[in-house]
């Protein structure tokens, strides 16, 4: 199933997808946010943005609208700890 | 002086860089600006075994060499120039145990400048409790360099890191990744285009978008035998590169990081659902920032009035005890109040950072920026501005200083620009004041006016700073990152030896930095308000004394002497007829007349000091601005108050003491004079609704703190901003301090 870091609930899980190559702030690429790596939403702030993210091991904050941007694969029956 | 050794560190945010620092340095370090530019540049010395010392540069902190702002341009212009006094001899990688996949992306990149390469592991405290191992010998083999496992926590692995800088020349300076793969031809003809350079440095030079090399990147543009690519293919090959490094990275750190998942779930996660809740993370931010405003507002005036007395009895002292004369004067009246309206605020700076460094430290403040983050976002502030503009409720000064945690330029300026705006507590008194002479006394739903009254006052303060934020967010042509990324570190216990170095050097850098230019505004404001060109304030005595020799003390000091010899005379009478003294009438004709000498003495000099002020510099510009000030309902006198506010607004009250000739600082002696004052111009009291609102609207508005001008020049490096804050926050004062008078008149 298809979907982007902004549909994710929290504690879901997806991979994300390949994206066009000049499509992404190459800091975000740095910090992990890479075609293949998990990300897990942890937190959503109030007013739904931003969003509070773990990708690759980097706990990061991006804003709804680039996390719209992001494409994932959902990870299904994600187990929740 | 033997050779120094320079060595740069460099790290991610959040990974402890500044705690090795510090340890490296101890108190030897000094913190400053990069020239011309507002990027903070500290360094250090540290002594090294064998008796070697180094010279010790704590970058900015960065995720990687391709940089999106001025702070990290810093960072990667040093390591690029050779010719820089700086340029590292080595360079010291911090990373985190916990980040070390992301920390060593930069790792690798600054390795491959074939600049020689420390790696740090940071941290290594949390290793047990996060169920980390690391095989460290097999990590130094792979990754061609020497590691330092260090706790700064627990101080350990420190010397070996001083073993490892002295020993530096025994390091490896080849590359780690060979990034050519990803486009071979490209990189070849880069190559044979300029044979001498290294192809990393000049990769680097051709992709940032910080312009920090304008010569070699034109040259390399120029070059003709070189084809040259476009942006987005240049992104491409950046995005393959950093694919490529992650590769590199994991294959070494599958081979050599072990993590046992159990253990690493906990606390961060349970923290950050409480912290970042909808509902209890605004609850604990606001206890939080209810905490700061008590500490800077109420627990810092007990060391303030300290200090305020403390300097006011030294400045009797010297009057007292040397001969009196113009330097006595400058020294009691000139230097020690400038000094002692310096030392006044560190109460308060030290309270703010105090708090400011313990939610840095922690970690919470990036929750903060979190929370907040929406909320602000519309007003082009960050959500880091809300402890700057809620601080400046207390004190503009602290306030400004605080905007330094904003990383972004834009939205710090704007929040350094607005902050002013907010009610701090310097114009309460003069708002006190003033209510309580205009507004009456009423109630209206049990609220009282003068109270209802004060509150709007805050709230326009917030509002102006809000409303004044949307409009510099459209006008300031900034460029600055336009996308937002924020790590959420982990959290940690602040370590002490950290804070207290925050706090040190917040202090030191305003009693330094801002407080020569305080010190040179209040000495030339002491010599305006006690000097004169004219023959009136030569003679200022000897006119007086005619004066009350032949039309007696002014009706107001004539008045309350006699109430005051009356109510002596009651309470005096009183005591006799209860026997607490036994003395006869004529003792009591003496004593009586023996406090009429002194009244009337103290009356005379009180008028000798108003004539004095009114013929000064300052009387004559208050006079001379009479004209520009009437159209709002004021009259010279005000116009000198408002000048002399200019040292701090409180200073208001004190100077139509002066004016009015009213020893006493009491306030309510003080009301009562203003209340009895009339305006020459309309012969209607002075101090009337119309006036009394737009004098609150003035000062509600106006620029009028020549403090919070010295440190906004120092946070911005430039006086072309205090200079803008000036011209426009006066002006827009008196254009509604004007609008408001005419209308209710």
């Amino acid at each position: 199933m298809s979907t982007s870091i902004a549909h994710l609930k929290r504690g879901q899980k997806g991979v994300i997808r390949e994206f066009p190559d000049d499509f992404l702030p190459i800091k975000l690429l740095e910090l992990g946010c890479l075609p293949g790596n998990e990300v897990e939403l942890v937190q959503v702030a109030p007013f739904k943005d931003p969003l509070y993210i773990n990708v690759n091991g980097s706990h990061i904050a991006i804003r709804r609208s680039m996390a719209l941007k992001i494409e994932l694969d959902l990870i299904e029956d994600t187990p929740d700890v | 002086m033997s050779k120094q050794i320079n060595v740069a560190l460099i790290g991610n945010p959040n990974t402890g860089k500044t705690s090795v620092f510090n340890q490296l340095t101890g108190l030897n370090q000094k913190v400053g600006n990069y020239p011309g530019i507002t990027v903070e540049k500290k360094e250090g010395i540290c002594k090294l075994p064998r008796g070697v010392k180094a010279h010790i540069i704590d970058l900015p902190g960065t995720y990687s060499l391709n940089t999106t702002s001025l702070d990290e341009s810093v960072a990667v212009e040093l390591l690029l120039n050779k010719n820089d006094k700086d340029h590292p001899d080595v360079a010291i990688v911090i990373s985190d145990v916990e980040n070390l996949k992301r920390n060593l992306l930069l790792f690798t990149q600054i390795k491959d400048l074939k600049i020689p390469t420390i790696l740090v592991i940071n941290m290594a405290d949390r290793m047990v409790r996060k169920g980390i191992t690391l095989d460290i010998e097999l990590m130094e083999k792979k990754l061609d360099t020497k590691i330092a496992l260090v706790s700064t926590r627990k101080k350990t692995g420190i010397e070996r890191l001083k073993e490892l800088i002295a020993d530096y020349k025994n390091l490896s300076i080849a590359p780690n990744v060979d990034t050519t793969v990803i486009a071979p031809e490209y990189f070849k003809s880069l190559q044979e285009t300029f044979p001498n350079e290294n192809l990393h440095k000049l990769w680097l030079v051709i992709t940032q978008d910080v312009n920090f090399m304008p010569l070699e990147k034109k040259l390399i543009k120029d070059t003709s035998s070189f084809n040259t690519k476009s942006k987005s293919e240049l992104k491409r090959l950046q995005q393959k590169e950093t694919i490529k490094r992650y590769q590199f990275i994991n294959s070494i750190l599958k081979e050599t990081y072990k993590v046992d998942v159990n253990a690493a779930k906990g606390l961060k996660a349970t923290l950050d659902k409480i912290l970042t809740h909808k509902i209890f993370g605004y609850l604990i931010f606001f206890v939080v920032l209810l905490t700061i405003f008590q500490a800077i507002y109420d627990w810092s005036s007990i060391p303030m009035d300290f200090i305020d007395e403390t300097f006011v009895s030294a400045s009797e002292w010297v009057k007292d005890s040397f001969p009196p004369g113009m330097l006595t004067n400058l020294i009691a009246e000139g230097i020690l109040s400038g000094i002692g309206g310096i030392v006044i605020f560190i109460p308060q700076i030290a309270f703010l950072f105090l708090f400011i460094s313990l939610l840095e430290e922690s970690g919470y403040m990036s929750r903060v920026v979190f929370l907040m983050d929406r909320v602000m976002r519309p007003f082009g502030l960050s959500g880091k501005s809300i402890v700057p503009l809620i601080s400046g409720t207390a004190c503009a000064i602290p306030a400004v200083m605080a905007t330094r945690t904003i990383e972004n330029w834009k939205e710090r300026l704007i929040t350094i620009l607005v902050t002013p705006f907010t009610t701090c507590s310097a114009r309460l008194p003069v708002y006190l004041i003033i209510i309580a002479l205009v507004i009456p006394e009423g109630r209206f739903l049990g609220l009282g006016y003068q109270a209802m009254t004060l509150m709007l006052l805050y709230l326009i303060g917030f509002g102006a700073a809000i409303l004044s934020a949307m409009v510099l967010n459209k006008v300031l042509k900034i460029k600055s990152r336009t996308f937002f990324v924020m790590e959420m570190p982990n959290y940690k216990l602040p370590l002490i030896k950290n804070v207290a170095y925050t706090v040190w050097e917040k202090t030191k850098s305003f009693v330094f930095g801002a407080g020569k230019i305080i010190l040179a505004i209040s000495i030339i404001l002491w010599f305006l308000g006690s000097n004169g060109f004219t023959e009136k304030y030569e003679n200022a005595d000897s006119i007086i004394e005619h004066r009350i020799q032949t039309e007696g003390l002014s009706v107001f000091n004539q008045e309350s002497i006699a109430n005051n010899l009356e109510a002596y005379k009651i309470a005096l009478n009183d005591s006799i007829a209860k026997k607490v003294y036994t003395i006869g009438p004529e003792q009591v004709k003496d004593s009586i007349h023996r406090l009429d000498k002194e009244l009337f003495e103290k009356a005379k000099h009180q008028e000798i000091a108003s004539f004095k002020l009114e013929n000064s510099y300052i009387g004559n510009m208050g006079k001379a601005i009479e004209p520009m000030v009437r159209p709002l309902g004021y009259d010279w006198k005000i116009g000198i108050a408002l000048i002399t506010s200019f040292a701090a607004r409180e200073v208001f009250v004190s100077t139509l003491a002066t004016i009015y000739s009213v020893g006493s600082d009491e306030e309510h002696t003080i009301k009562n004079r203003m209340a009895a004052e009339m305006n020459a111009n309309t012969n209607k009291p002075l101090f009337n609704l119309a006036s009394g609102i737009s004098l609150l609207l003035f000062y509600a508005f106006a620029m009028q703190c020549m403090s919070t001008l010295a440190i906004v020049k120092r946070e911005t490096n430039s006086w072309k901003w205090p200079a803008a804050q000036l011209v426009f926050m006066s002006l827009f004062a008196y254009i509604v301090a004007l609008v408001a008078y005419q209308i209710l008149k």
